[in-house]
């Protein structure tokens, strides 16, 4: 690793291959793991059925209750606005789409460039709000943990060296790259043995809460 | 090529018997100037300087390379290539050129290496099989290349290594370099190397950086390859007159559909420019006719290290060089199979634990208090 070059080429390479290896293993013994222990056996008689409340609540979810916006408007809003962010930058800026057309087969179209840019940036602004209220929020600075810090500067840094790529902000550009490629690559990492599970463990977690109302014949 | 001293005279001099008009010679200048990326005015100063400037003496050799960098440099249209060899520089040595064949042909290289000491250039292109690697992988006149570079080099005043073989090794040192093959700039440590990378490079760049070492008689401000920054300062892509496209997310998608025929970005066709710092953008080809990208075809990022190994041509730069999909379904089925055994781990250990479990009662726990 002489250069910026060679530096680019192992996080196009052998880095990229650790990376997905241990992302792909480390998030499917989670997973199978979860399915597999299950919950303990409800002898209770069923009032309705579980899959329908199961799948509706993945998505009723999505959108916060009336109670808990008013009681936390800023997580709300801002925690919307980066999700969105980073959600559009990963699937719909055409070079991530590449990416994944060549290891899955699977492609769509693509936003114009200008408009994942103005995206990211607001991203990148509501990220550093987040983490601004987390250390000046009495309540959040309390119960925030190093995994927490951990967790925002790995999606921050994943942010940031893809936006200096953009605007190749950096020089010389194959050094950006690599360094964003880089950062997306210890986030894989760091994914499955982190918070960052929630990516994939949130909508199991509410098909569970789901069908465990419509067991009961609650409201779910 | 008959031995010569070639630093007798000045390049003015020898300029003006073979009855270049001074008009020609400041063309020559204000064409030079504006390639280097300097302004207008320097043209004096380079008019001044190459009028006192004494020819050198150029040692060309040629190890495992393909001599596209010649067949470049001989397309050279500013200065031409009969310029540089007949009014710029004494090309003592060089392969193709030179008529002279065999013994007399190294006796040349010999004599202008005696004749000028600490004076001339050497100019390399091809790999080299490194001190390590069987020496008779490559050779010229009975010298390995390694032997015949070091030994040219040694009393050289700076080497300039053109064409991405003698760079970064090129094609001869591509997965899995079977001939052991090394850059220049591996090997010459002690000498100021000038790298002008590409496959081949762009003909006035080669001349360019010779005219400038000339001028100025120094070095061009480098990269950190070694690349002069004048021609090697700016990606593709940023010159790129494709870029609008790149910007507006309009791509093409193969290469005989609407978007190619209407110009649009080649970036999902596998192109290089993103990565790639060359000045094919601005210098273009054949007397400044086109450049691949014009021409319809991805920049392959020809003059950036390791570009043979850098994945597949027409695979977008943010293609990963080797992963497929089917090893991350291998590794996700593994993950699976080792989930599977952690869960089953788990279920059996709780059931020993029920198994075994001894309850404690109130009254044992308060004896131990």
């Amino acid at each position: 690793m002489s250069g910026s070059m060679e530096f680019l080429l192992w996080t196009k390479g052998p880095m990229f291959d650790i990376a997905i290896a241990i992302f792909a293993i480390g998030l499917l013994v989670r997973i199978t793991e979860i399915f597999m222990l299950g919950r303990k056996k409800n002898f209770a008689e069923a009032r309705a059925g579980e899959w329908g409340p199961g799948f509706r609540t993945m998505f009723t979810r999505t959108v916060a209750d009336p109670g808990t916006f008013q009681r936390a408007p800023f997580n709300v809003v801002v925690g919307w606005v980066w999700h969105i962010g980073f959600l559009m930058a990963l699937l719909l800026f055409l070079p991530h789409i590449a990416l994944i057309e060549s290891l899955t087969g699977l492609s769509w179209p693509a936003l114009p460039n200008p408009v994942i840019s103005l995206v990211t940036s607001v991203t990148l602004v509501a990220l550093i709000a987040t983490l601004v209220h987390r250390m000046t929020h009495p309540v959040k600075r309390r119960i925030s943990t190093v995994e927490d810090y951990l967790v925002w500067a790995v999606v921050f840094a994943v942010v940031l060296t893809g936006w200096l790529a953009y605007y190749r902000l950096v020089n010389p550009y194959p050094l950006v790259l690599g360094m964003h490629i880089l950062s997306a690559e210890i986030m894989l990492i760091l994914l499955p043995f982190t918070k960052l599970t929630h990516i994939f463990t949130t909508f199991i977690a509410r098909w569970y809460n789901g069908a465990a109302f419509g067991r009961k014949g609650v409201q779910s | 090529m008959a031995a010569r001293k070639p630093t007798d005279k000045t390049l003015g001099e020898s300029l003006r018997e073979r009855g270049v008009s001074r008009r020609g010679f400041l063309k020559f200048c204000a064409a030079t100037a504006s390639m280097m990326a300097l302004p207008p005015s320097m043209a004096p100063a380079i008019a001044a300087a190459l009028e006192k400037a004494k020819r050198p003496s150029v040692i060309w050799l040629s190890f495992q390379e393909c001599t596209g960098c010649t067949e470049s440099l001989t397309r050279s249209h500013a200065p031409t290539v009969e310029d540089l060899i007949l009014d710029v520089i004494s090309l003592d040595y060089h392969h193709t050129l030179q008529a002279a064949a065999g013994d007399a042909a190294e006796h040349a290289r010999e004599q202008a290496m005696a004749a000028n000491p600490g004076e001339y250039l050497v100019i390399v292109d091809g790999s080299i099989p490194g001190p390590d690697a069987n020496p008779g992988f490559s050779t010229v006149a009975g010298h390995s290349n390694y032997a015949m570079l070091m030994e040219t080099v040694e009393n050289a005043a700076a080497v300039i290594a053109v064409g991405s073989c003698a760079t970064f090794g090129g094609l001869p040192a591509a997965n899995p370099n079977p001939t052991g093959a090394m850059s220049v700039m591996d090997l010459v440590k002690n000498k100021p190397v000038i790298n002008v990378s590409g496959c081949p490079p762009i003909p006035m760049v080669i001349t360019g950086v010779i005219a400038h070492y000339l001028t100025f008689g120094r070095l061009p401000e480098l990269d950190a390859y070694n690349r002069p920054m004048a021609f090697f300062g700016q990606s593709i892509h940023d010159r790129c007159y494709r870029r609008p496209f790149y910007d507006k997310g309009l791509f093409a998608k193969t290469f005989d559909d609407e978007g190619a025929r209407l110009g649009w970005c080649l970036y999902e066709l596998g192109c290089k420019g993103p990565t790639t710092y060359n000045a094919c953008a601005t210098m273009r080809w054949n007397d400044g006719t086109s450049w691949p990208v014009e021409a319809g075809h991805p920049c392959l990022g020809c003059s950036e290290p390791k570009f043979w190994d850098a994945g597949g041509f027409y695979n977008a730069v943010s293609v990963p060089t080797s992963a497929s999909g089917m090893n991350v379904l291998a590794a996700g089925a593994a993950g699976v199979v080792l989930g599977g055994a952690v869960a089953a781990l788990a279920k059996k250990q709780t059931k020993a634990a029920v198994a075994h479990r001894q309850p404690v009662t109130v009254e044992e726990l308060e004896a131990k208090l």
